[in-house]
């Protein structure tokens, strides 16, 4: 009994837009999606833009169940905006039927929910105590009582998008949520795929919804100095494998992919828009901050997720790229992918649409790999923007700042948390 | 599809009971009580006061030397995570690359480190409050948070490292970089039913043939103020303030919450042919996992649904898995973390699924004694049911005298009792989410 696994249906909220085709055309155009922060008064820090989502309203996503989620989160918004969108466009409609309600599940990345910072750093002022120097847990409970609502708090643990999921679409099989930071949604779409294939539901509703776009999540990678701060030039700021990449960009979003099992999609005639036939994951279990030296955790994701699929290097058209714009992984990638492809590395197309969208962390993974599959439907590959100085460590054909024309059946993704998690994907044309 | 046997041949307690297979057990036996007034920090203006901590565990003390500096970036549940890591490993008898160098254990690896993976649930990692504050603090202007100051100066007051103290898959990285476990490596983020969650992944992962052996389960500390509020604010919270020791009240009569708790455990899991080969000690083998949703409204605070249906489903879908009929189970752990609604939603669960059988089962209810940790709270009821199972004698309910007869569930009340367990299921649920998951164990036989 082997079971396929398919993609039947996907949707994104991005930073160029929440519409599959119209934010396509724009990835293919080569547009950035990186502005001016404007989420937050982020004048002062030492990096002032990111890639963020616009005229969001969820209200026109759910309709008239909207009220019924009134407490999402901006993670859960998008998640179930992406999904509504996903489940529409793999000819699904309304909710799973009750007898079928176990048979479908989620498996989301999902990023813990944005902090209620206002309030937040209010409580903790008024907390402190500056002659004892430390917290006094009495005034600051108090101001915490005060302040800070359930919903608010309660909202930011990262498996409530994957609830509001499974009750909006009756979803009552298995239902996880990961988060390996920046490779959660592909480690999440790797593992639902296993879930299908071991035969613990036929669909799986999978991808990933982050927004770290708060005073805490940009002083956090500020602080790490693993952001971009090109702060004149922004709109050029996120350049991906270029030799003057100076971080990466923070984005936000999601994406959402419908996988169903071959049959239970062939039967009801739905279009399949790509198998997923390969999956790798491995820890570099090297250090906390730093890749090993020799790309060993991203070499053995990939080759594991090539061997799955029983597909050699060679067969690979295109490889969605990590490619955050940072110095040590866009070295350490090219590296790995130099290893995996062999002589034949140069002549795979390799991209980073984090140049156009930025990163969006947890979603990342779901937002590039539903990329990969366009680039199946449609014969073209997405470019790396703000490319112009070649860097000797990364020599790979990166499609630079024009989209290209190529058939393409099988293509590989690419994702890389902190903490040395790798996670791999490979589709393929059905 | 020919799945390959899974093996439990390792377990790592960490639970303010005691740190390590022997302390933890005992403490069972002995049916202490670890739930006090919190010290930690003074809970006198929050709701709820009551708690359990886990005393004088260091991540430095378990971890090779170069790498002792490390702990200076480990949020408490991490440290929680690196210290049940090296009881689950040692108890295995698994030469990892860390006890080696430590001289804990002699001689090569007994295991393919690219063939050794984790999967660590976690829960939302509270910010250290106190380190935030100040810096917070002195970006204020007239006791007023100021923004353009956070940018300027403020946030220099934090580490460059800080974000990575409270990335919830840290647990994962640092355990994975002291172990050395190269292979398929997850972080699952479910709330209370992320240890179940993971181990039931883990499983798979190795029946399917991507790694040998799993080191999983989970850890989680709820013992900080930001942490004591979002639960308080959950309405989830006993406030029997002045009598902490009969606080948490797993199905209990007059129960009204639960108290906050740290800790965690890790266990290992293992292909049996690889245990063999190794002449392991085998305390029971996987047989089933199940998993499933709610589907309920997401309202915050959230109530289960008063049937327990996802609960429900998880053990269907584990009895499934393992070809076993409800009658075949000997011994039920529960998640009861003694809240009215969940536990009588579990109540409603157990009954749907067990039928009659529920009053000749006896159940294992842990909370009493320890509260409730979030993320590894599942990983300590699972290493209780594999210690009652293979010991096969069942501890004592803390808080046990108060289970609501109207329930109809055998506690084991008092002292422990012999009873020889060979099916046994342990449920977990996340207290909103509506994630629900069911592990069966099975005694082991060639």
């Amino acid at each position: 009994m082997n079971r396929r696994v398919v993609i039947t249906g996907m949707g994104w909220v991005t930073p160029l837009g929440q519409e599959i085709d119209a934010v396509w055309k724009r990835l293919l155009a080569g547009e950035s999606g990186v502005r001016p922060t404007e989420l937050f008064d982020a004048r002062t820090f030492p990096t002032r833009f990111s890639a963020q989502v616009t005229d969001f309203d969820l209200r026109s996503f759910l309709g008239e169940r909207y009220p019924q989620h009134a407490s999402a989160s901006r993670n859960s918004g998008f998640a179930l905006a992406a999904a509504e969108m996903a489940w529409r466009d793999a000819g699904l409609t309304g909710a799973a039927d009750d007898d079928a309600a176990e048979r479908v599940g989620v498996y989301l990345g999902g990023g813990e929910g944005p902090i209620d910072f206002d309030n937040f750093a209010a409580c903790a002022v008024a907390g402190w105590d500056p002659a004892e120097r430390r917290l006094d847990a009495l005034r600051w409970a108090e101001q915490a009582y005060e302040r800070l609502n359930a919903v608010c708090e309660l909202e930011q643990d990262p498996n409530s998008a994957a609830g509001h999921l499974a009750y909006r679409f009756n979803a009552r099989g298995p239902n996880l949520n990961t988060l390996t930071a920046c490779a959660a949604s592909t480690q999440a779409i790797g593992e639902a795929t296993q879930i299908i294939r071991r035969g613990d539901a036929d669909i799986m509703i999978s991808g990933g919804a982050h927004s770290m776009i708060h005073p805490l999540g940009v002083t956090g990678f500020n602080r790490l100095t693993a952001l971009s701060t090109r702060n004149d030039t922004c709109l050029t700021a996120s350049r991906p494998f270029d030799s003057t990449r100076d971080g990466f960009v923070l984005g936000e979003g999601a994406g959402i992919l419908i996988l169903e099992e071959y049959e239970s999609a062939r039967r009801r005639g739905a279009r399949m828009l790509a198998e997923i036939v390969g999956f790798g994951s491995t820890a570099d279990a090297f250090r906390v901050t730093d890749i090993h030296e020799s790309g060993r955790g991203a070499i053995a994701a990939m080759r594991a997720a090539l061997e799955s699929a029983a597909v050699a290097p060679a067969e690979i058209h295109y490889v969605s790229a990590h490619g955050t714009g940072t110095e040590e992984n866009d070295k350490l990638e090219t590296l790995a992918i130099r290893t995996v492809f062999g002589e034949n590395a140069r002549n795979v197309p390799v991209s980073s649409v984090k140049s156009m969208l930025g990163h969006l962390i947890a979603a990342a993974g779901a937002v590039e790999l539903i990329t990969c599959v366009l680039a199946i439907r449609d014969g073209m590959l997405p470019p790396t923007i703000n490319y112009s100085n070649p860097d000797p460590n990364c020599d790979l054909d990166y499609i630079p700042n024009r989209s290209r024309a190529a058939r393409v059946d099988t293509a590989l993704s690419n994702s890389f948390g902190f903490g040395g998690q790798n996670d791999t994907l490979v589709v393929r044309r059905v | 599809m020919s799945d390959r046997r899974v093996v439990i041949t390792g377990v790592g307690p960490v639970a303010p009971l005691g740190v390590g297979v022997a302390e933890f057990w005992s403490a069972l036996l002995e049916g202490r009580n670890a739930v006090r007034r919190i010290s930690a920090f003074d809970p006198g203006r929050f709701d709820s006061h009551v708690g359990s901590q886990v005393e004088g565990v260091a991540a430095k003390d378990f971890v090779p030397k170069g790498y002792r500096k490390a702990e200076k970036i480990m949020a408490r549940d991490i440290v929680l995570a690196v210290v049940a890591a090296h009881h689950a490993v040692s108890d295995a008898g698994l030469r990892t690359k860390c006890l080696i160098e430590r001289g804990d254990a002699t001689g090569e690896p007994n295991l393919d480190s690219t063939r050794f993976g984790a999967n660590i649930g976690s829960g939302l990692i509270c910010a250290d409050l106190a380190e935030l504050a100040e810096a917070l603090h002195n970006s204020s202007e007239n006791g007023r948070f100021s923004i353009a100051r956070w940018g300027t100066e403020g946030m220099n007051n934090l580490t460059p490292l800080w974000l990575l103290k409270f990335l919830p898959n840290m647990l994962a990285c640092h355990v994975t970089i002291v172990h050395d476990c190269q292979g398929p490596s997850n972080t699952i983020t479910c709330g209370e039913a992320s240890s179940h969650l993971a181990i039931g992944e883990a499983f798979r992962t190795i029946a399917r043939g991507v790694a040998d052996v799993c080191i999983c389960g989970g850890a989680e500390s709820k013992i900080n103020p930001m942490a004591l509020l979002r639960q308080s604010l959950g309405r989830r919270l006993s406030r029997r303030n002045d009598d902490p020791a009969t606080a948490c009240r797993p199905f209990g009569l007059e129960r009204d919450g639960t108290a906050i708790s740290e800790g965690g455990g890790l266990v290992i899991l293992e292909d049996l042919e690889h245990a063999r080969r190794r002449g392991a000690r085998i305390y029971a083998e996987l047989v089933g996992f199940g998993a499933a949703n709610d589907a309920a409204p997401p309202t915050q605070p959230s109530t289960p649904p008063a049937d327990g249906r996802g609960a429900a489903l998880a053990l269907r879908k584990a009895l499934r898995d393992a070809k076993l009929d409800p009658q075949a189970l000997d011994l039920v752990s529960a998640f009861a973390p003694g809240i009215p609604a969940h536990d009588a939603s579990e109540a409603a669960a157990l009954k749907a699924v067990l039928g009659a059988r529920l009053a000749e089962v006896p159940i294992l209810a842990i909370k009493g004694g320890i509260g409730n940790n979030g993320a590894g709270s599942g990983a300590l009821d699972f290493i209780a049911m594999v210690l009652s199972l293979y010991n096969a004698t069942l501890p004592p309910t803390v808080n046990g005298r108060f289970v609501d007869p109207s329930l109809g569930l055998r506690a084991t009340v008092g002292r422990s009792v012999d009873a020889r367990v060979e099916t046994a299921a342990s449920l977990a649920y996340a207290l909103g989410g509506g994630q629900n998951a069911a592990l069966l164990i099975r005694r082991y036989r060639d």
